[in-house]
């Protein structure tokens, strides 16, 4: 029988919460890595007990650590004792070092970026916000990272290497949102493995069709009226998720800083599907895993006031992936909820009927097994949920 | 032998219980130091000081003797108690509260 694995990382440590696929009864394994931010954890998809995550702190930095047992065990990689015993000789303590390229070799020296005050500012690394394993390869991991940019690394994390033709995309442009300037969704596609997708606050979306190496803006059609004084620059907009079904690759669904927006042909365009959302801000976005046109938002009532409208918890519903819309809130806090839903706080497992899961700040990770129409608490209490990933096993 | 304290949540990542005990060859300042720690334990590379400059992190400081060293330059040799292993050389996580 399949099981379920929910990979939950909170400021205060991570969370593994397991279900068989029946998902009505969960058992808790945590917290690991109790006080750090766990910022994002990911299964390879090639490999589900291998498990990347982003241990972050103020005080003590970032630190890169990974699982080769589902969860029961970590480690930093590269930092073990069979490393002393390899041909590299002593562990190098490289897992956690994200230095941004620049040598002349690669034609891309370190560049500026913009600054809140419109100074330029070097990059200057900060954490890593999301880390995407490869389709195909257990050893091959992306990470996005603030100050804006993605790294590879194809020895289990051992050693990361900056995709540097990124910020050759209009970077000196790029400028940090309010929670940084943070590169947060990495999207990879099977059909077309050299197509890569990535987004960053506040500079955008981009595309690369060569596995990374050179990376085009793909913002047309995305309107940042109170955000920008060209409302429809070319860089510079506050893009907060994007996602994709794996069976339709060239169809893109975005929650903007305000507005939800759908893209048909790969990012080269985009139009709004708001429609009749109670309001377009937001942080995530998730695709059905089974019906590719249906999508999911949770509306938040603003920038400033980061809790949902009317002190209802909503989750919203396009079945035609456009602009109509129905909220669901059977078994959601419909008075006094003022939580927020981050944008990696949302997924959705591979199951038949699948079920959609999100967390809030405030604690709660929910869970629908029937698409939305109702949902029932699978963990209360905890610290603020930073992210939610979904593991389908079996 | 030289002690070094280390706050709760290094000493986790870390693996290690109670103080760490460090051989440190020739000076003993904070720099010397803090590279026998990185070798003994790589994992605690670039959550005391950054890699690449080796600067502190700006929540890091260092106390001994009822000493701030934390602005010191980290080529300064430590005090003689720490240098006997009297004393330990404490790295601390900066007071954070609300």
């Amino acid at each position: 029988m399949s099981s379920i694995r929910l990979l939950i990382g909170t400021r205060k440590g991570a969370f593994i919460i397991t279900s068989d696929g029946r998902r009505k009864q969960w058992a808790v394994d945590g917290p690991h890595f109790g006080g750090w931010e766990l910022y994002h954890l990911k299964g390879s998809p090639v490999d589900p007990d291998r498990i990347y995550a982003s241990q972050t702190s103020s005080w003590f930095g970032q630190v890169i650590q990974r699982s080769d047992d589902g969860g029961k065990t970590w480690n930093p990689p590269g930092t073990q004792p069979e490393d002393l015993m390899g041909p590299d000789g002593m562990p190098k303590g490289e897992s956690n070092m994200f230095l941004y390229d620049g040598s002349t070799e690669t034609g891309q020296p370190l560049t500026t970026h913009q600054h809140y005050d419109g100074s330029q500012r070097p990059w200057e690394f900060k954490r890593v916000w999301h880390l995407e394993p490869s389709l195909t390869d257990p050893d091959t991991v992306y990470a996005g990272v603030e100050d804006a940019a993605i790294f590879k690394s194809t020895d289990g994390g051992k050693k990361w290497k900056e995709l540097a033709g990124l910020r050759s995309a209009k970077g000196p442009l790029w400028q940090p949102g309010a929670g940084g300037m943070c590169l947060h969704t990495i999207l990879l596609n099977t059909g077309q493995p050299d197509r890569m997708f990535v987004a960053i606050s506040a500079a955008g979306s981009f595309r690369s069709d060569d596995a990374g190496q050179t990376w085009r803006p793909t913002n047309k059609g995305l309107m940042s009226k109170y955000e920008l004084p060209d409302p429809d620059a070319e860089v510079g907009h506050c893009v907060h998720c994007i996602a994709m079904h794996p069976s339709r690759p060239h169809v893109l669904f975005m929650q903007k800083h305000w507005d939800v927006l759908r893209s048909d042909d790969a990012g080269d365009s985009w139009h709004e599907i708001s429609g009749d959302l109670p309001s377009d801000f937001g942080f995530p976005i998730a695709v059905h895993a089974h019906e590719p046109n249906t999508v999911y938002v949770v509306p938040i009532k603003s920038d400033s006031e980061h809790y949902p409208p009317e002190g209802k918890l909503r989750v919203y519903r396009s079945t035609v992936g456009e602009n109509e819309w129905e909220a669901l809130t059977k078994g959601l806090p419909q008075q006094d909820c003022y939580v927020n839903i981050l944008r990696d706080a949302m997924a959705v497992d591979q199951l038949d009927p699948c079920s959609i899961y999100f967390g809030t700040t405030g604690g709660q990770v929910y869970g629908s097994s029937n698409g939305g129409d109702s949902w029932v608490p699978i963990m209360r209490d905890l610290p603020a949920v930073l992210s939610v990933e979904v593991q389908t096993l079996g | 032998m030289i002690r070094v304290v280390l706050p709760q949540h290094l000493r986790t990542l870390a693996r290690v219980r109670g103080e760490v005990t460090l051989d440190v060859a020739g000076l003993v300042t904070i720099e010397s130091v803090l590279d026998a720690l990185e070798n003994r334990y790589p994992m605690l590379q670039g959550t005391i000081r950054a890699h690449t400059t080796k600067r502190r992190r700006p929540f890091i400081r260092f106390f001994a003797c009822e000493q701030d060293l934390s602005y010191e330059p980290s080529n300064t040799p430590l005090p003689e108690a720490v240098m006997t292993g009297a004393e330990p050389l404490l790295i601390v996580g900066a007071m954070a509260g609300g």
